[in-house]
């Protein structure tokens, strides 16, 4: 068995411990825990089995914005999972009947790998073979995503904006800011504020390497996103929300949600005014390629923009519902 | 010849950071309470991993991918242990107590911030 | 060697995931997660070399940046007792 297999084969049963050890735990701070190792574990999975920029949006949403708001929402409920009241055979044995259909599924698709499968024969080799020409970047998953399937993208972007848009309205009735709400700062811990405060700066910094590295490497608006609504997230959650708050007010960031969209939205619209098909970006510049450049340089900003504010706004919201609490009280 | 001397460097430099990265795992199993457990995964962990990326410097040479290697080991350096403080000055916060040898004020659940109110 | 290494922190990283298991008390849990996420950054970039392509240590990179927030959450979350299951010291919880 080569070291390949070795490594994809023991990765698959961490994975598959860690599932099971998420069903089996009922104390809930630990399942979140186990869940933070499940995506690490997943991004690793994912880095070998060579979809790199697939485990870099692993990363970006489990390294740190996923546990923070499972916790968020772990303050507004209860920290135990419920016993189960009922039986749950029938259950089982649903789900066990569903997982039997889905092996039996799994026996007609064609093998990992396979150069004959129909997704390698139908779009993919019109992309690798066009990207260089038609595109002019090395990067052909940012070519696909931000050009040949502009639109898929576009619905993503929507997706997350309408996503941020619901959290926002059924948690609305809480949201007062800014006084009133107060997330404690960490005052006496001089070690994390000092660290935090010189951390903020390379997060930042590699947030804008990986939004505008993407033409080149794996990367892009959605994950440049995520780190960037770490930073404020880290920053929140060590100097205090209101400070937060004063840095980057809940009403620009809700602002900033709708302007990535229409940023996105916007240069499609271009694209028409010009007379060619929404979102083909070719016309934007002097010659194809260079039009794409800026095309793709565009809605990836406005991924990235849409996606941070999304963070930072829901993070504000959930973080708003934790009661003040004074300084005597821990 | 500079080859095989490179290769040995990071051999040794891998070779004792792989040592290091299981020992720090097996003292975080074996151990017997919270602060101990910090102990072996704490310090052993970064020393650790930095031996780990040292060994990886020496085989990438001078390139790109040493420098990233180089901030990876600088962040680590500094991360790991802000959030093992942390851990460690919150767990005595919440009153969690060291094991002392006679087994008195060993760390279980009840410790857990929720049973002190201060 | 990298094989070896690779196996070293494969091996560390199935008895972090074991401590994760058996906690017992919450800050085992954090303190086993955050070495679990020092291991992957280690193991994600071992693995480049193995494989002969060392260049995506940007992951790696990721990591090692953001890999804290989640312990100081988590810590936050309970040194200031918001999580008590809504009860509030204040007494004027929800």
């Amino acid at each position: 068995m080569s070291i390949a297999a070795v490594i994809d084969i023991s990765l698959l049963v961490f994975l598959g411990l860690t599932a099971f050890a998420i069903l089996k735990l009922r104390a809930l701070f630990a399942v979140v825990m186990l869940s933070s190792v499940f995506s690490l574990v997943s991004a690793a999975l994912l880095v070998h089995l060579d979809a790199v920029d697939v485990a870099f949006t692993e990363a970006a949403v489990g390294a740190g914005i996923s546990t923070v708001l499972m916790l968020a929402t772990l303050a507004l409920t209860s920290r135990r999972e419920k016993a189960p009241t009922r039986s749950q055979a029938l259950p089982l044995i649903v789900v066990f009947l569903t997982g039997l259909a889905l092996v039996y599924g799994t026996l007609d698709m064609p093998r990992f790998g396979d150069p004959q499968a129909p997704i390698q024969v139908h779009v993919a080799p019109k992309y690798i073979a066009d990207t260089q020409s038609e595109i002019g970047i090395p990067n052909i998953v940012t070519a696909v995503l931000a050009s040949y399937r502009g639109f898929d993208t576009l619905g993503e972007v929507t997706v997350i904006f309408t996503a941020g848009i619901g959290v926002l309205l059924l948690l609305a009735g809480f949201i007062r800011e800014p006084e009133g709400l107060r997330v404690q700062t960490m005052d006496h811990h001089l070690v994390l504020r000092v660290v935090t405060k010189m951390l903020i700066g390379p997060i930042m910094l590699f947030a804008l390497y990986v939004q505008f590295h993407g033409d080149f490497g794996p990367g892009g608006g959605f994950q440049a996103g995520l780190i960037f609504a770490s930073a404020f997230i880290i920053y929140a959650l060590v100097f205090g929300l209101e400070n937060a708050r004063k840095a980057v007010p809940g009403r620009a960031v809700r602002l900033l949600v709708a302007c990535g969209v229409l940023l996105y939205g916007g240069v499609g619209f271009v694209s028409f005014l010009f007379g060619k098909n929404y979102l083909n970006y070719s016309v934007l510049g002097v010659d194809q390629v260079a039009g794409q450049h800026l095309g793709i340089l565009l809605v990836e900003f406005g991924v990235g923009l849409t996606v941070a504010a999304v963070m930072v706004s829901t993070f504000y919201a959930f973080a708003g519902q934790n009661q003040p609490i004074s300084d005597e009280d821990w | 010849m500079t080859a095989l001397v490179t290769d040995a460097v990071s051999w040794a430099f891998l070779a004792s950071g792989s040592f290091l990265v299981v020992v720090g795992a097996l003292g975080l199993i074996r151990m017997p309470d919270f602060y101990t457990r910090l102990h072996a995964a704490g310090i052993t962990d970064t020393l650790g991993a930095d031996l780990i990326l040292m060994g990886l410097m020496v085989q990438a040479g001078f390139s790109l991918v040493t420098v990233k290697l180089l901030l990876i080991g600088a962040f680590l350096f500094f991360t790991s242990p802000t959030s093992t403080h942390a851990i460690a000055n919150a767990a005595l916060t919440a009153g969690l107590n060291p094991r002392i040898a006679d087994g008195a004020g060993a760390g279980t659940d009840s410790a857990a911030p929720e049973g002190d109110g201060k | 060697m990298f094989a070896v290494t690779m196996a070293a922190l494969l091996a560390a990283m199935i008895l972090a995931l074991g401590r994760l298991y058996l906690g017992p008390t919450l800050y085992d849990r954090v303190l086993s997660a955050n070495s679990f996420g020092t291991k992957t950054v280690l193991l994600i970039g071992v693995m480049g070399f193995l494989t002969g392509r060392p260049d995506f240590l940007d992951i790696s990179l990721l990591y090692a940046l953001l890999n804290f927030i989640g312990t100081i959450a988590v810590l936050k979350f309970f040194r200031y007792r918001t999580l008590g299951d809504g009860v509030n010291p204040d007494g004027d919880g929800p």
